[in-house]
């Protein structure tokens, strides 16, 4: 049993069928990719995940750690360890680095400075030039994904889902992301990727293969992601998948 | 001690304040309850004469040209009783290539029904700098009717920020009603933070005349309603010169049965001014809020979150 356990998900949105009987098994400690090219429905689904607004009228099931989640609001399923990271974070008006980064932290913290401090280092951003800066305009968009990812790592959560996590940084800062996921992976938490870069796929252990509101196949991320690179990119299928097909390839 | 001393050290105390401010040679302050000063110091090149008029001070204040004042100068208005009205009446002048920062802490933490009325002129001369902040202490009954007009003119390349802040308690009434002139290369920076809850009423007018060349004005409004609280915000910035530059920014949040209305108008009369103008008005921003409850907080928790970030 994993410890997210997706079953038979569909989600109707303004009258079209964007997910499809989607299930999955998420694996405890391991980390995951969903992988699909734009508008295959990765977001929709961690989105559904979540609970976001918009995306909660789902049938189906959403197993956390053998409990049903479906009817949980977003910061109830916060509280039982699932977190959302988005491809493009909020910005904040006066609020700082400092308070966003502890937003999340247990109350029953004994040293919530030192968290703080340390999740911002592990991303490589300097405390001091950083603790009372607002999460506003003022940072660029990489130093905001830097600061969204810190503020999951001072949070502790059991299941991470992270979107787009590579999209609008540079090298070095994919660099610091790789090697955050890796601190968080030896930490025990499960991580799911939602992703179409080959870059952030080979971090991941499993991956999901979607398409069109559909998982076409689930297995090793070392078998999906060739096929992906030579099938997706672009896409031979028009995105019209021939799941049987693609499941011979990957197997 | 005193009464005076007494009355003092009450305002000091109730505006939060540390005391040992006061004893400070070179920190100027001025210390009014009611229609009494009850405290007052000045630095070299800053005069500040006071006259006892029905109900209130009127206070008359230069600082001397050239005059660079280090310290902020500490400035205390308050009514300790539950009832009663204060009027301050204000005439400043900064003169040329002078530069104050004034803290002005308006205190009225009992008040059931009081009246803080200010009518103030300001002049800033040319090259001259004057920074006010306002921030105000209120009781938990909401009481308190704040009436503050000012008519400011700034110099040639003259530079005035204000802000106005409700640190404590609740708003009751406030109606602000600032205006300025500006000429030639100046900057005008007019920042207003209330948050409003209960029945409180908040309006605002503040309004903008950037008629010299190079001119700048930022006019910003932050205002979070909530419960059955009330707010309108009348913003006007006009350019009447080559170069002048302004931006309007009205910021409102609405909860509950709060109601809010924001009236910014621009006018550009030259073609080589340039005015933006930016207002969001309604419900939290869905992202801020979902993004915060995604780390755990509840829906309340990470409104007020949001709300106290953009009110500070």
């Amino acid at each position: 049993m994993g410890i997210l356990e997706v079953k038979k998900l569909n989600l109707r949105m303004n009258g079209k069928h964007i997910l499809h009987d989607v299930s999955l098994d998420v694996w405890e400690g391991h980390v995951h990719a969903l992988v699909g090219t734009n508008g295959a429905g990765k977001s929709t689904l961690a989105s559904a995940i979540m609970g976001l607004e918009g995306y909660r009228g789902v049938t189906g099931d959403i197993f956390f750690n053998g409990e049903n989640i479906n009817d949980l609001a977003i910061d109830e399923r916060a509280r039982k360890g699932i977190t959302f990271a988005w491809q493009e974070p909020a910005r904040y008006e006066g609020i700082s680095v400092a308070d966003f980064v502890g937003a999340g932290i247990p109350k029953d913290e004994a040293d919530k400075e030192a968290v703080i401090i340390d999740s911002l280092s592990k991303l490589g951003l300097r405390p001091d030039d950083y603790l009372n800066r607002a999460v506003d305009e003022t940072l660029s968009g990489g130093e905001r994904k830097k600061v969204e990812l810190a503020s999951i790592i001072a949070m502790n959560p059991p299941f991470i889902m992270l979107d787009e996590p590579d999209s609008g940084i540079d090298v070095a800062t994919l660099e610091r992301m790789a090697e955050a996921i890796k601190i968080l992976k030896a930490k025990g938490t499960t991580v799911l990727l939602i992703t179409h870069s080959l870059a952030v796929m080979k971090q991941a252990d499993h991956a999901f293969l979607m398409c069109d509101g559909q998982i076409i196949e689930k297995n090793t991320a070392d078998k999906i992601i060739p096929y992906f690179e030579h099938n997706c990119i672009p896409c031979i299928h028009k995105n019209k998948p021939d799941i049987e097909e693609a499941r011979e390839k990957i197997q | 001690m005193s009464s005076e001393q007494k009355l003092a050290s009450e305002i000091i105390s109730s505006a939060g304040i540390e005391s040992d401010i006061f004893k400070q040679k070179d920190i100027a302050h001025l210390l009014i309850h009611h229609d009494k000063v009850v405290g007052m110091h000045a630095v070299d090149g800053l005069e500040i004469k006071t006259e006892q008029i029905k109900d209130g001070i009127k206070i008359d204040l230069r600082l001397r040209k050239g005059t660079k004042v280090k310290n902020p100068v500490q400035m205390c208005f308050g009514m300790m009783p539950k009832t009663g009205v204060q009027r301050i009446v204000m005439n400043a002048v900064v003169e040329k290539d002078a530069e104050i920062h004034v803290l002005a802490h308006c205190t009225f933490p009992n008040a059931v029904d009081v009246q803080h009325l200010m009518d103030a002129t300001l002049t800033i001369e040319e090259n001259a700098s004057y920074t006010y902040n306002e921030r105000h202490v209120h009781s938990e009954q909401g009481g308190v009717k704040v009436v503050p007009k000012a008519k400011i003119h700034l110099g040639k390349h003259a530079r005035y920020i204000t802000d106005f802040e409700l640190l404590k308690g609740r708003v009751g009434l406030i109606d602000i009603d600032y205006e300025t002139d500006c000429d030639a290369e100046s900057t005008l920076e007019m920042n207003m933070r209330v948050n409003a809850t209960g029945d409180d009423i908040v309006k605002i007018r503040e309004v903008g005349h950037l008629n010299g060349a190079h001119s700048h004005g930022v006019l910003l409004s932050r205002v979070a309603v909530r419960d059955n609280a009330q707010a309108e915000v009348y913003s006007e910035l006009t350019a009447s010169a080559p170069f002048a530059r302004g931006h309007v920014d009205c910021k409102e949040i609405v909860q509950d049965n709060g109601i809010v209305s924001a009236v910014p108008i621009v006018k550009v009369n030259h073609p080589k001014a340039h005015i933006t103008h930016e207002a969001s008005l309604g419900s939290v921003d869905s992202k801020q809020l979902q993004t915060l409850m995604a780390r755990g907080l509840n829906e309340d928790e990470a409104t007020d979150m949001i709300i106290q970030g953009l009110l500070r």
